[in-house]
């Protein structure tokens, strides 16, 4: 039975240590009223003189380019400071809770990517994989923290204690208000607070339900393998789930990312965020196989094994290319506003990350894992997952960050707090996970096949 | 000194793939093994060195790339500039998006063909070739195998065969051709 290291505990907890102070730092330097703003941006016009006046013009000038909020901002030119400087205060305090979310969201996304693929291998009924199903298992564990963790942040942001999901504003859909808009009054019948929360309160259970189960049955099949009872219960769960799985994720994908920019909207949006967390938690799988391997754990996986994995890892990532450009190229071909802003704003305001990220997630893992040989090298796999998580880290933030706190964002504490904290939650619990029941699901039908497994 | 080889033959994969190995071991040479179907993992066991075809594929996939960018600039950009999506802005990296999937597939479709004509000139096939194959029962059941026995005690090896799982062994004198 494996047994997690004290070293690995130590540095899960410290990562979570920092994390917290970093997050608490940054929801503490966020401005707290807009007259905090004016101070801030008076003290950087004074430290940095010229240099800076002109990087705040240049803010003024994006702020009112805007398209994302309506173009009301711009018409109204008689409270030009006025509008600008709340505007700024209102992105700044979205910021910590922004960059909270994308953290939290990641890590929960690895789970359920991980445990859709466990899914896969189950209902497939796959040869190779069963000697990973305890790592598998072991990673998809994380979606009860993180669920539990995302569906609190879905509920404080429900019961506005923060401003990050434009569609909740009051009077949105109240003609009278000042706030109404026509559009997100239009799909309030499926946008609203009360339905929002039940949908991810139900899709969080289903995805519990089906993770708590099918890790029972895979206990259960190594006491008693006769007859493959479990294996029968666990292939038809998978089966059952996958169906429930693909539905649920994709509204899910709408209702926790795509409304953020309420007006937007993309039929393969699903899709894409499915192939985002699908490369990502494969990724894991091979990292967690390869660390626990240099752990002298798991010694029925031979470079084959790894071999797959790292298939996986390229193909998908590619996978995840197609349906990017499937969607950017419409959108930018028809040039549709309501359509195009969308772009428009990451391409001016998020012009590195938002391309870089493309290339980080597509040119790095096809020119890397291409060839054959690579993909059983631990080092290029781990190389290569690095940068993956990274990538995929950034698609996050850059589907997030433009509709929460739009041209003032900045990869800083505030950001990399929430992620210290998340990633060190992750790593304690999945290694507590990974470390509760025997490596060897001794009981699973295709266990010969997969120690026998040669590419 | 005449050229000798053995035809030994056998009805199962697996059969085979160890009776390859263990002729291996004895250092008998191994000239070719025809087979029905593709064995999984023959290649290894015969000591074959790996394919170059991935390396041509790649390679044939940059020139796909290449033909697709400087044809389609020559036709939608010089020859005749086209208004692309209501942006006439007649530069092709700024139009890249729109061009994109005939890149994308005329570097599969060159990759693929190409790859297709190398593999067939590489094995020596060609319209009208007369198949090589010594027994047309390797099209159906069989596996053979052609070992070398030149300068080598034929007895002994025809014992070493029948005992590695040979279901049939016939000496071939290439000299009588």
């Amino acid at each position: 039975m494996y047994k997690v290291s004290s070293k690995l505990n130590l540095f899960a907890f410290v990562l979570m240590g920092l994390g917290i102070i970093a997050t608490v730092w940054g929801f503490m330097s966020a401005p707290g009223s807009e007259d905090d703003v004016k101070e801030m941006l008076a003290n950087e016009a004074a430290h940095h003189g010229d240099d800076h006046g002109a990087a705040a013009d240049t803010h003024q000038v994006a702020g009112h380019g805007d398209a994302h909020h309506g173009g009301d901002h711009a018409t109204d030119g008689d409270h030009h400071g006025g509008d600008h400087i709340e505007h700024l205060y209102h992105q700044l305090s979205n910021r910590p809770w922004a960059a909270l979310y994308v953290a939290c969201f990641f890590f929960f996304m690895i789970g359920l990517g991980v445990l859709a693929f466990y899914a896969v291998q189950r209902a497939a009924q796959a040869g190779w994989s069963p000697g990973l199903f305890r790592v598998m298992e072991g990673i998809s564990s994380y979606i009860l923290p993180g669920g539990i963790i995302m569906f609190i942040i879905l509920l404080v942001s429900g019961l506005h204690m923060n401003h990050i999901f434009v569609w909740m504003n009051e009077g949105i859909a109240d003609p009278g208000h000042e706030n109404y808009d026509a559009l997100v009054a239009g799909k309030q019948g499926f946008l609203n607070v009360p339905f929002w929360l039940f949908r991810a309160g139900a899709f969080l259970v289903g995805w519990n339900l089906y993770r708590w189960n099918v890790r029972k049955f895979s206990l259960k099949q190594d006491e008693s393998p006769e007859g493959n009872v479990w294996h029968k219960k666990a292939f038809k769960h998978s089966a059952a789930f996958l169906v429930f799985f693909i539905v649920t994720e994709s509204i899910m994908s709408w209702d926790w990312i795509m409304s953020f920019d309420p007006h937007w909207f993309s039929t393969l949006f699903g899709w894409y965020v499915f192939a985002s967390m699908f490369v990502s938690g494969i990724t894991v799988i091979a990292l967690v196989t390869i660390y626990l391997k240099g752990k002298g754990e798991l010694e029925w996986i031979n470079d084959s094994h790894i071999h797959d994995l790292a298939k996986f890892m390229f193909g998908v990532s590619i996978f995840w290319t197609y349906l990017w450009f499937s969607q950017f190229m419409l959108i930018w071909y028809s040039n549709i506003p309501e359509e195009v802003t969308y772009f428009v704003t990451r391409i001016e305001d998020y012009n590195l990350l938002f391309f870089g990220m493309v290339a980080i997630n597509f040119l790095f893992p096809l020119l890397v894992l291409m060839n054959s040989d690579f993909k059983r090298i631990n080092w290029f796999v781990i190389t290569a997952g690095f940068f993956i998580l990274v990538g995929h880290y950034l698609d996050i933030y850059v589907m997030i960050m433009p509709a929460t706190v739009g041209e003032s964002w900045f990869i800083g504490l505030t950001e990399l707090g929430p992620v210290m904290f998340f990633a060190g939650l992750f790593l304690f619990w999945v290694f507590r996970s990974i470390s509760q029941a025997p490596l060897l699901p001794k009981g699973d039908p295709f266990i010969g096949e997969s120690k026998n497994f040669h590419y | 000194m005449s050229d000798k080889t053995i035809h030994a033959f056998y009805t199962d994969d697996d059969v085979l793939l160890s009776a390859v190995k263990q002729v291996r071991e004895k250092h008998y040479h191994i000239e070719e093994v025809f087979t029905p179907f593709p064995v999984h993992g023959l290649e290894k066991a015969m000591g074959i060195a790996d394919t170059r075809l991935a390396i041509n594929a790649f390679l044939y996939g940059i020139v796909g790339l290449t033909v697709a960018t400087v044809m389609m600039n020559y036709i939608m950009i010089e020859d005749w500039p086209q208004n692309i999506g209501g942006k006439p802005s007649f530069s092709y990296i700024e139009n890249m998006p729109a061009f994109v999937p005939i890149m994308f597939e005329l570097t599969v479709f060159f990759a693929a063909h190409l790859m297709v004509i190398t593999f067939y000139l590489r094995s020596r096939l060609w319209p009208f070739k007369k198949a090589e194959n010594p027994d047309v029962r390797t099209t159906d059941d069989h596996f053979l195998m052609e070992v070398d026995v030149t300068g080598k005690d034929v007895e002994e090896v025809t014992k070493f065969l029948q005992d590695t799982g040979a279901v049939e062994i016939n000496l071939i004198d290439k000299d009588a051709h």
